[in-house]
């Protein structure tokens, strides 16, 4: 049907080699934290788990304590950002759209920008584990907001809630009966990209965190940059594990455009 | 009165609603990003622009600073080629493994920038993928380029290419295929009908998609921290300029020059991919 076959030569080899190079280093990194000694060749020493036992033993808690600071941020996102989200909503005026473009700032300013702020301005919380978690809460909390104040418009609860009012049904009525289930979904999507993107945190956390308070993005540069290459896979291996059916759930709700629309991310 | 008394009601409703989140904010994120603004302007006991005209004038912060731009130009504009390629691919052409292919090529879309840069250590490392590659075939190794810039440039297109890629898949399926047939039967070539009808239908998604690619490499910083040993790019020399060299006025110049950036690039990607 097409007379340039070459063209479609060039897009398909562009199409390879570009997705080779986004997933062939995930592959060998996986394959690598298997292997005994990593030179020239993988497994020419053979198999070993103990990359694994390293890491659990000395990086452990950098999993456990990236978990809590997630689950934290994750729940103060919910219990400041959907009543926000919902009231942003409730009125066309000028103010609240200066409002809402101010309160989706955090995800276009950069973290390490955010971090420098903060360090300087609350010094008296360095240390904290608190510290660090409110600065997880404040970067990742338009990712609730905005899927929220989106959901309220799409289902135009505005006028639902209004004609529930005039109905006779209580405030309490009104938001458990017709605003929440309207915007359960989108709460559950910006709960998980939050904590997506909390777990996966390095510029905002790099400048708060003390050897107590260490995440696992920070552990990860650590190994990077002075441990074994086996071990640096190991670690990065469990960090998909535990990180990629997260992102694939977020893809599948369809939020990653949201999460995609972050300037001051990598 | 009823009525008066309602919206009063329904004001301090919506108030009790915006407060936490806004305290929240307002001590976290806004008042430290004044205390930061200030603390940029300052030079000795006064105020004033020094730090900001250090970054043109002073010759380290100076290659820094045309390093950061001329990388993050580069990478956007590969990036978008290669995006809209890839788009064109996905949505147009028929062929075995499609589905497969884009799921590859966005799967890394929320990889921290640490990750990023060790997969270009995978990769192009001492013990990479493409040296050992070498080693095997020439008996040298080739390409050990993770800690050269260079290697920051192909780690800046890791990180860029799965989010631009699915931007352009998004515009490209909007795409009407019978204005290019239209265009073909009146005998234009291929090559004039995608300058002249597909190029400016997807014009708008570029320039967002650009945008926003350019925002990310400029204010990148895990990657770069993880692979940076022979230069510094903007984000990395604040971190030096904050924690080794103590000079938190530079730093704050430097974290307000990256925002600004940022933020207007963000924000045009969001007018631009809403008008598009």
């Amino acid at each position: 049907m097409r007379k340039n076959t070459w063209l479609d030569v060039v897009f398909i080899s562009v199409g390879v080699l570009v997705a080779a190079f986004l997933i062939v280093p995930v592959v060998i990194s996986i394959l690598g934290s298997f292997s005994a000694y990593w030179t020239t060749s993988l497994f020419s020493q053979g198999f070993t788990l103990k990359w694994y036992q390293y890491v659990w033993e000395n990086y452990g808690h950098t999993i456990r304590f990236s978990v809590m600071i997630a689950v934290f941020a994750v729940v103060a996102d919910v219990l400041i950002g959907v009543p926000l989200g919902y009231a942003l909503t409730r009125s066309n005026s000028r103010w609240m759209k200066l409002l809402e473009e101010i309160t989706a700032l955090p995800v276009a300013v950069p973290g390490t920008a955010v971090a420098l702020a903060l360090v300087q301005t609350h010094a008296f919380m360095r240390g904290s584990w608190l510290f660090l978690a409110i600065g997880h809460v404040v970067v990742t909390l338009p990712l609730v907001v905005r899927p929220v104040a989106a959901a309220m418009r799409t289902a135009q609860l505005r006028a639902l809630e209004e004609a529930a009012a005039s109905l006779g049904a209580s405030r309490i009525t009104r938001l458990l009966r017709v605003v929440f289930p309207n915007i359960r979904g989108a709460i559950l999507a910006g709960a998980l990209m939050a904590l997506t993107m909390s777990m996966g945190e390095f510029n905002l956390t790099f400048f708060l965190y003390t050897p107590l308070t260490m995440t696992m993005p920070v552990g990860l540069y650590e190994s990077y940059a002075s441990l074994r290459i086996e071990i640096g896979s190991a670690y990065t291996t469990i960090f998909l594990a535990i990180t990629l059916p997260l992102m694939l759930l977020v893809q599948y709700l369809g939020g990653e455009s949201t999460l995609r629309a972050r300037g001051g991310g990598v | 009165m009823d009525g008066i008394r309602r919206s009063v009601r329904e004001g301090w409703w919506t108030f009790a609603l915006l407060a936490p989140a806004l305290i929240v904010l307002a001590y976290f994120f806004l008042y430290p990003l004044v205390i930061l603004g200030l603390t940029s302007l300052r030079v000795g006991d006064h105020y004033g622009f020094t730090h900001y005209a250090n970054l043109l004038l002073k010759p380290q912060y100076r290659q820094s600073l045309f390093d950061t731009v001329w990388l993050s130009v580069l990478v956007t504009v590969v990036t978008l080629v290669l995006s809209t390629i890839l788009a064109i691919l996905l949505v147009r052409r028929d062929f075995p493994c499609r589905t497969l292919l884009q799921s590859l090529i966005t799967f890394p879309i929320s990889f921290p920038g640490v990750v990023v840069g060790f997969m270009i250590i995978i990769l192009f490392g001492k013990t990479g993928v493409i040296p050992n590659l070498g080693v095997a075939l020439t008996g040298r190794p080739i390409l050990q380029i993770a800690y050269e810039l260079s290697g920051l440039f192909l780690a800046y297109l890791y990180f860029s290419i799965p989010k631009t890629t699915m931007t352009m898949v998004g515009s490209v399926e909007k795409l009407n295929p019978s204005l290019e047939e239209a265009a073909r039967s009146l005998g234009a070539s291929q090559a004039t009908t995608f300058r002249r009808i597909v190029l400016p239908a997807l014009s708008p998604a570029l320039a967002s998609a650009g945008a926003l690619a350019f925002a990310t490499s400029m204010s990148a910083f895990g990657t770069a921290f993880t692979l940076s040993q022979n230069f510094s790019v903007l984000p990395v020399l604040m971190y030096t300029e904050y924690t080794l060299s103590f000079h938190i006025e530079a730093a704050s110049a430097i974290a307000i020059a990256l925002g600004v950036i940022t933020v207007a690039m963000t924000y045009a990607y969001r007018v631009l991919s809403e008008r598009g």
